[in-house]
């Protein structure tokens, strides 16, 4: 039995008639097999947080069924409520109260005691290196320290099924690796894990499998491997000094590539998946040179979501522009002042 | 990250028939302690209802008048239980603001992904702010104590007042807990709730005798109204002059106000503890 399983999701938004209907799940499986971790990989709008909304007990799915370790979510929900933990895509913290006093109120609303839920707290906040931050309203916490106090509150009861909803979204470069750290540490003792997130590059290094999700459908699924062989490994991205000669260069640059080169006319850009690395980088550069084809930029670049989705569905992501973003944004430059 | 994350779960207490207590009285201090981060917020929520006693009482007090009760301080013994009531039903719209802002800052989602009681969350939201309005309600009467307020009928009928009232205020904030889940903003919450309760409290005997509103379907809607019941009670109970002296009649639920305002009370909460629950339990956000 798989520790998470969804079997035909679906889960319908609106459809009155001011609102046009949304599918947001559209018939979604799933299966997370005990101590592994799924990336949940989508655009915004994919249908990412209501799959997750769904499976934490907090959305009643229109049709199909879900179950954690075994409980189904609809008829179960308190028995799963216990066995799981939720950071949500906005962090959910108590900007009032302080740092330990939002670990302790989830602690006793786990029942968990007075003293033991104190303890629990201390301890998460030296994990999470925010036992200097503590005793100061979160309020003042940066979007780094807000996101770790959040993780820090699914984990109170050291739930053995735990669900992130993009955990490093709206996150500096710096405090997402970290973040990174502290999740691929979480699975390492039998934690089952559900994580989503809009970055190949995040699902790739933290999950045993993938999911792409897009318009509420599942469009691929397999091990990061699996995916990069279908999608093609790394991109080669050449940008020709001469407009004249871009359709020679591709064709040219085509061949050493493993798929078919795509040419974006107004930038002069050439974009091929290739395998070889640095080696063929030389070589793509050496036969451009050869043919007196002159170029203004090269870079070889690890395939991104676009990439999937051009490889996948055959057009780029459309994803909805991002609701919360603004008020990530604003948090950055605080951790980043840090 | 330590190993020691990963252990086995920690046992989570089984609930008991205290267990919802104890998660509403967790919840409760949550919001309590906001109350102490942000003093404020409780300097703000106490100032407005003292400009309230003062206003009325200094800027009205001359101008309107009250059958059977003359003299300076007459008006502002009618008065009083009026204010009181119009503030306590404010409970609504500071219920409908919290719950709002929990709503937007994803802490109501949190919360229902633990498994704890439905109604904890709501039942600690109503209790914090019922403490917060006891607060405002003894700042409220001290400030009427010194502007020439009076109670004259003896303790046991105070007390009876006062439970009238603070019963009043417990109803009000539920409803505005149903409010506060339909909303999605908390400048919506806020707004609405000026919208329905100005109207709620003004449609009634808390500022000028109802005798005195015209037309007479006016008079009917503020006789019939809560507030006016609650009202009428408090000036029943305390001893404070009801603008009813030397009036043949009075309309049967001012006749009977304390029960009436009894009833009102019971009933709010029958209909919209049970509702603002069921929206507790499908709310998204
Ligand atoms: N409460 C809601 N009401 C109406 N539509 C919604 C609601 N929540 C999500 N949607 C729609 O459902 C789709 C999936 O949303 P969501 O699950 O939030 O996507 P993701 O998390 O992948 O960005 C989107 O088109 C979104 O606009
Ligand atoms: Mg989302």
């Amino acid at each position: 039995m798989a520790a998470i399983e969804a079997e035909g999701l679906v889960k319908i938004y609106g459809g009155n008639k001011k609102a046009k209907e949304v599918r947001a799940l559209d018939g979604v499986d799933l299966a997370v097999p005990e101590g592994t971790i799924l990336g949940l990989l989508g655009p915004n709008g994919a249908g990412k947080t209501t799959a997750v909304r769904v499976l934490t007990t907090l959305l009643r799915p229109d049709a199909g069924r879900a179950s954690v370790l075994g409980l189904d979510v609809v008829r179960k929900p308190t028995q799963v409520r216990r066995l799981i933990g939720l950071s949500g895509q906005y962090a959910a913290v108590d900007e009032n109260l302080t740092g330990r006093e939002n670990l302790v109120m989830v602690g006793r609303l786990y029942h968990m005691g007075k003293e033991a839920s104190a303890k629990r707290a201390a301890e998460l906040l030296e994990e999470f290196t925010l036992t200097d931050a503590a005793d100061r309203p979160s309020k003042t916490y940066s979007g780094g320290m807000r996101r770790r106090l959040d993780l820090a509150a699914a984990l109170v009861v050291k739930p053995p099924v735990i669900f992130l909803d993009e955990p490093t979204t709206g996150l500096d470069p710096r405090t997402r690796i970290a973040m990174w750290d502290v999740i691929a540490g979480l699975v390492k003792g039998g934690t089952t894990l559900l994580l989503t997130t809009q970055y190949l590059e995040e699902a790739d290094r933290l999950a045993d499998s993938i999911a792409v999700v897009d318009h509420g459908k599942v469009i691929a699924r397999g091990t990061a491997d699996e995916l990069k062989a279908q999608i093609g490994g790394e991109r080669l991205q050449i940008v020709v000094s001469d407009r004249t000669r871009l359709s020679e260069a591709a064709e040219l640059l085509g061949r050493m590539g493993t798929g078919e080169a795509r040419v974006q006319d107004q930038n002069r850009e050439i974009l091929v998946p290739v395998s070889g690395g640095a080696q063929l980088l030389v070589s793509a550069i050496r036969e451009l040179d050869a043919v007196g084809i002159a170029i203004d930029d090269v870079a070889l670049r690890r395939p991104t979501l676009d990439d999937v989705f051009l490889q996948l569905t055959g057009r780029a992501v459309e994803g909805e522009p991002e609701p919360g973003a603004e008020p990530e944004a604003e948090m950055e430059p605080q951790e980043a002042a840090r | 990250m330590s190993s020691d994350t990963l252990a086995p779960p920690v046992p989570v207490g089984s609930g008991g028939p205290l267990t919802v207590l104890h998660d509403a009285w967790v919840v409760t201090l949550r919001n309590l302690r906001r109350m102490t981060r942000m003093p404020e917020m409780v300097v703000f929520s106490s100032i407005q209802p003292i400009m309230f006693v003062l206003l009325f009482a200094f800027v009205f007090g001359g101008a309107i008048p009250v059958p059977g009760a003359e003299g300076k301080t007459a008006y502002r013994e009618f008065l009083l239980p009026g204010i009181f009531v119009q503030t306590l039903a404010f409970t609504a719209a500071t219920t409908s603001v919290g719950l709002a802002d929990d709503l937007h800052k994803g802490l109501i989602d949190r919360f229902r992904s633990l498994p704890i009681s439905r109604s904890a969350v709501l039942a600690g939201r109503t209790t914090a702010d019922w403490l917060q309005n006891l607060f405002v309600l003894v700042v409220m009467a001290v400030c009427g104590l010194i502007v020439g307020w009076r109670i004259n009928d003896g303790v046991l009928k105070a007390v009876a007042g006062f439970f009238l009232l603070m019963l009043f205020a417990y109803a009000m904030s539920w409803i505005g807990a149903v409010v506060g889940l339909s909303v999605r903003t908390v400048e919506t919450a806020n707004t609405i709730g000026f919208i329905w309760i100005f109207p709620l409290t003004f449609l009634s005997n808390a500022f000028v005798p109802a005798r005195t509103l015209s037309p007479q379907w006016l008079q009917n809607v503020a006789d019939w109204n809560p507030v006016s019941a609650t009202v009428q009670a408090l000036r029943h109970l305390w001893g404070n002059p009801d603008g009813y002296a030397g009036a043949a009649k009075m309309p049967w639920p001012i006749e009977h106000a304390t029960w009436v305002s009894l009833f009102w009370s019971v009933l709010i909460l029958a209909v919209f503890i049970p509702l603002s629950v069921r929206k507790y339990r499908s709310v998204s956000t």
